[in-house]
């Protein structure tokens, strides 16, 4: 893995130094949340010690700086995923929110009687669940495209699902649970030929390939700061302009309007219609840093170790005696999701834990999945680029322990 | 590896291998499901009772070995008991598992093999998913409970 200084790069995250039941920890549990750099936790303090003021309505000098800051944190992650103009950037609390926003405003007004919404059989709950409380309201249907065993969409089954009725494609960009990396070139593709509008969730991707959301053409891309290496309670839902513009709001209240009378109230602009309340502004102003640092190491650099190691970790598991990988799609991002001889993997994961190794046990919120799998659970390693392949060997070492205490 | 064979002990291992009364219960007066969404763990529990004792009790369903084993020998320590026998035992047993030093271990006896589980306080609803199953079902037929329920009796944990 050549010139890649991975111990400069540990040095960056405090959390990583510290030892787990006597052992040094090694944190496989990034699809969950990503542990956060340095230059994040300074961002954060720095606004609550240095700054801290609310935004956007101040004529104090510590308000000005606050303001300026957040705003520039969107400019930063507006860059990042190459939206045409910060206003396109809205912040909200996590994936969720971002999913939920586009559900009860752009879906809300767009989903009717006898309408289609499409997902997929690999969502994530939040990918799900909106959509079909959405279709529960209007009376449409969800319609849910399939997947085969290695955890690839069928792509000829989703072709067929697109119809006149077809009002909104949701879509993860990587799966959680099995790690595929979808054909969304080719998704969004189809489903603008048929005029259909499709958000996508990006959770796991945005944090582990490189997103750009005018290229996708991806009408709305929502994902998460936490598993972005940036705090907790803050994430992204980018949409185009217009999409936006034409959008009823969605939380009423303070910040988002224009002028309040109790006959009529106006709207505000992009993106503070969809901001209503005080912001998590630490958070926006950490999101920012952590896109900072990103880009600072150099992101290719950064994914094209992780592939690497993914790679590592895939041909290593396969060696343990017992293993057994759940999802091989061809095209895959960070996570390996696995079983252990009949062992249930809460059991593995309680016994990794006692190594000092943190993984993630059960349905990874993706429930359609382990159902096609006909598994109650998996274990699941999730990879980020400051793991090492001595952490791999330490995870199979912990996976031959397994072994050893079931018999 | 001491703490983790406190834990799984070759009692809980083997009671996880084969686990005993793992069946439907035909003629069953009482049966309720439990459901663990953390983890994904889903059992049935049976009971027929008679003349106020538990004459049988049976499981079905997917867990963990914790939780499998739990129940497991729950089935077996409530055969013939009373149901305040049972409630008395359930309680003694939630005291051994979540380290309540209130506990009575030795009046446990085979039970009292869970007592490593207290030292993994994640896998405390695994070892008492049975018996708060168990107790929904003696106290209201056919009901199911859930390990994250709020602020309900029979919430596990």
């Amino acid at each position: 893995m050549s010139s890649f200084d991975i111990e400069k790069i540990r040095a960056d995250f405090p959390v990583l130094r510290q030892k787990v039941h006597g052992h040094p920890l090694v944190y496989f549990d990034n699809a969950a949340t990503a542990q956060k750099p340095r230059i994040v936790l300074d961002a954060i303090q720095s606004f609550y010690v240095d700054y801290c003021a609310n935004i956007h309505r101040g004529v104090h000098y510590l308000s000005e700086q606050a303001t300026s800051l957040y705003e520039s944190a969107r400019g930063r992650i507006a860059r990042f995923i190459n939206a045409s103009a910060p206003e396109e950037i809205i912040f909200v609390r996590g994936t969720t929110e971002g999913i939920n926003l586009v559900a009860s405003t752009f879906g809300r007004t767009r989903v009717g009687e006898g309408d289609e919404v499409v997902i997929t059989e690999m969502e994530h709950h939040s990918n799900i669940v909106p959509w079909q409380m959405l279709c529960e309201e209007k009376g449409a249907k969800l319609r849910v495209v399939p997947m085969d065993d290695r955890g690839e969409l069928r792509m000829e089954e989703y072709a067929r699902l697109l119809n006149g009725r077809t009002k909104l494609v949701a879509v993860s960009h990587v799966s959680n649970a099995l790690g595929t990396v979808n054909d969304l070139p080719q998704m969004i593709r189809h489903a603008h030929d048929r005029g259909i509008p499709v958000v996508v969730d990006g959770a796991q991707s945005v944090p582990h390939l490189k997103v750009d959301v005018r290229k996708l053409d991806a009408d709305f891309y929502a994902f998460s700061g936490h598993k972005l290496y940036g705090p907790t309670g803050v994430g992204v839902l980018y949409g185009k302009r217009a999409l936006l513009e034409a959008m009823p709001p969605y939380q009423g209240g303070g910040h988002m309007i224009h002028t309040v009378t109790f006959e009529k109230t106006t709207y505000g602009e992009l993106p503070h219609k969809f901001e209503a309340g005080t912001a998590h502004i630490a958070g926006g102003i950490g999101l920012g840093a952590a896109v900072d640092y990103l880009e600072a190491q150099g992101l290719e650099r950064l994914l094209a170790y992780e592939d690497e190691l993914l790679a590592y970790a895939e041909k290593a598991l396969a060696q343990v005696p017992g293993v057994r990988p759940v999802g091989t799609a061809r095209h895959k991002a960070s996570v390996v999701s696995f079983l252990v001889g009949d062992v249930h993997p809460h059991d593995v994961g309680t016994i990794l834990d006692q190594e000092g190794i943190a993984i993630r046990v059960g349905h990874h919120c993706a429930q359609p999945v382990m159902e096609h799998y006909r598994v109650p659970a998996t274990c699941r390693a999730s990879l980020a680029f400051y793991n090492t392949r001595e952490e791999v060997d330490a995870l199979c070492r912990g996976l031959r322990k397994v072994k050893e205490v079931f018999g | 590896m001491s703490e983790l064979r406190e834990l799984y002990q070759q009692v809980i291992l083997d009671h996880n291998k084969q686990p005993r009364n793992f069946r439907a219960l035909e003629g069953a007066t009482h049966s309720a499901n439990g459901h663990n969404p953390l983890c994904g763990d889903r059992i049935k529990v049976y009971a027929k009772v008679g003349n106020g004792l538990v004459e049988e009790a049976t499981f079905e369903g997917t867990g963990c070995a914790i939780s499998k084993a739990s129940a497991s020998m729950m089935t077996g320590v409530v055969k013939g008991k009373s149901l305040e026998e049972v409630a008395r035992i359930f309680d003694n047993f939630h005291r051994l598992v979540t380290g309540d030093p209130k506990a009575n271990t030795e009046s446990l006896g085979k039970l009292a093999v869970f007592s490593g589980v207290c030292e993994f306080p994640a896998r405390v609803k695994c070892a008492s998913l049975a018996w708060h199953t168990l107790q929904a079902a003696l106290t209201r037929a056919g009901s199911t409970i859930s390990t994250e329920g709020s602020g309900a009796e029979d919430t596990v944990g």
